[in-house]
């Protein structure tokens, strides 16, 4: 509860500080004021395109990004668990890794054309090499003695994989998803705001018009948006992750 | 002689390691740890080894479990090579190796699940009753890291009992045990190896230790690892670890252990 009061504190007066901050400034169109800023979810919020855009990007976040773990993950075991794969996909992930995930955006709308395709694309590209790569590295890392105690026990095979190694190399799996889902939201973001989509306008088409329209309250909200939405996936996503490692393994709380 | 071996081992070897030597690449140069090492283990047989640091005891526990390969000579169980990690040969590993996944329970209950046979309600109980047995019975949701070393080093040994193996490889189990647990836990191997009539290989550095419990005492020697000298303990069961018999046997393989030492320095 006192966490609570502190975060509740700490937010209304960044409020209050954009409030004066408007008044001393007094430029409307730079920068609206909260109020306009409210008052414009609230309509968005009431005639529906909210509730649409952010449907639409949800939804290609999270089929991007669940076809990115899903492919991701059984890659990243085979990779560190074999010699050839992981000298050659490790190292084309190790790679493709380090492109900034918005550069797929071009290659995308190339193959795909201005198309949904083109959305998962850039989502499932920007998950899935570094979903791989963190847990090629947590394989990798985990300490022998892990797998050998569990071989003397009966354990073989899919069951020391599912049973051991994937939980052992948790905590890098769960950071490894963490980045991926941060580069997946980033990078469908920059080709939403790039690109218009003709079958669906997701967030980033609404900060886009919003610029387009010089609706600065607009731009403002969809952010805001933007934020609470990452915020509530960390939360949603990962924060039970995180608390499941703390209590195991004693790691300090995210 | 011959006949008093025939008397005494009636049984068959249940281990049997033949000629095993085993060699590690170190910096530069290759490390002997273990050369041409003989044992024959009898099934229900208690064996402690005994010998210097690094002189190749875990080296061979992890042989005969199957966990490593030699480079040549044989181990055999029940007469069959031993090629792989069976759940006959249950190891307790000198570092814990707990999952810090799992629960204390969990840990236990891992290898119950892979025993067949076992419903879900019995799998707890087994469980539970090891747990009491290692004395952590009020332990049983904590989790891994909350415990201390001896705590670690009890649930390592409940879950070596649980699936109950005929084959029991322990390596320093007590070591970060405190005294009185420890001659706790000398009483309660005695009656499971008893009643169990489970064949037990222990690594101990403590020669009182290996005297109280095992059937036959064998010392180690190092660079490279041989099993120099063997000692058969004849003491009455159950043992009483403070008593003076006892000490007067530990303090002659004590003995034997240091001339040991400084022959190698010697040589
Ligand atoms: N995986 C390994 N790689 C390289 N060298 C090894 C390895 N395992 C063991 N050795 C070497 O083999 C020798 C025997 O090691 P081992 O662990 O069997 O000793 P130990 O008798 O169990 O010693 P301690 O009583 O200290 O546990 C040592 O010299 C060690 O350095
Ligand atoms: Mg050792």
């Amino acid at each position: 509860m006192k966490r609570f009061r502190n975060a509740l504190i700490f937010f209304v007066s960044l409020v209050v500080f954009w409030q004066i901050l408007y008044w001393v400034r007094n430029a409307p169109v730079l920068l609206p004021s909260p109020f306009t800023v409210a008052q414009y979810l609230w309509s968005a919020i009431w005639d529906g395109t909210l509730a649409t855009a952010t449907w639409i990007t949800t939804k290609r976040l999270l089929i991007g990004y669940g076809i990115g773990c899903v492919i991701g993950l059984p890659l990243g075991l085979m990779t560190a668990r074999s010699k050839f794969l992981g000298d050659t996909v490790g190292l084309l992930a190790l790679g493709l890794q380090t492109l900034p995930s918005v550069c797929w955006v071009p290659l995308a709308l190339l193959w795909f054309g201005q198309t949904e395709g083109a959305m998962l694309f850039v989502v499932v590209m920007g998950t899935l090499w570094s979903v791989l790569i963190a847990v090629d590295n947590g394989v990798r890392s985990l300490p022998p003695i892990f797998v050998r105690a569990a071989h003397t026990m009966g354990s073989t095979g899919a069951h020391t994989l599912l049973k051991v190694v994937l939980p052992a190399s948790l905590p890098f799996v769960v950071s490894g998803m963490k980045q991926g889902w941060a580069f997946a939201w980033r990078s469908l973001m920059a080709a939403e705001i790039y690109v218009t989509i003709l079958t669906g306008y997701g967030l980033g088409h609404l900060l886009h018009f919003g610029r387009e329209l010089n609706a600065m309250e607009q731009v403002i909200g969809v952010m805001l948006v933007i934020i609470s939405i990452g915020l509530l996936a960390d939360k949603i996503l990962f924060s039970p992750w995180e608390n499941f490692m703390h209590r195991r393994w004693g790691t300090s709380r995210a | 002689m011959s006949i008093r071996n025939e008397l005494e081992n009636t049984l068959p070897a249940k281990l049997v390691v033949e000629d095993v030597s085993k060699s590690f690449a170190g910096r530069g140069r290759r490390v002997q740890a273990l050369d041409k090492v003989k044992l024959e283990v009898g099934e229900g047989e208690f064996v402690c080894l005994v010998g210097p640091s690094g002189c190749g005891k875990s080296t061979l526990l992890n042989l005969i479990a199957g966990l490593d390969q030699s480079d040549s000579g044989r181990v055999l169980a029940d007469g069959n090579p031993v090629v792989a990690p069976g759940r006959d040969r249950m190891v307790m590993f000198q570092e814990h190796a707990l999952f810090p996944w799992l629960d204390v329970t969990g840990n236990v209950l891992f290898g119950l699940k892979l025993k067949p046979g076992l419903t879900r309600k019995d799998r707890r109980e087994v469980a539970r009753y090891y747990l009491k047995l290692v004395g952590l019975e009020h332990f049983m949701d904590s989790n891994i890291h909350e415990l201390s070393g001896g705590m670690k080093q009890r649930v390592a040994l409940a879950r070596a009992l649980a699936p109950n193996p005929r084959v029991l490889l322990m390596d320093e189990p007590f070591a970060s045990l405190d005294a009185m647990t420890r001659e706790q836990f000398y009483v309660d191997m005695q009656k499971i190896w008893a009643a169990r009539r489970k064949t037990i290989i222990l690594v101990t550095h403590n020669v009182r230790e290996a005297v109280c419990l095992g059937d036959r005492v064998l010392l180690f020697s190092a660079h490279p690892g041989r099993i120099r000298e063997e000692f058969k303990v004849t003491l009455p069961r159950p043992r009483e670890f403070n008593s003076l018999e006892l000490a007067a046997l530990a303090g002659d393989i004590t003995r034997a252990l240091k001339r040991h030492t400084a022959e190698e320095a010697a040589a």
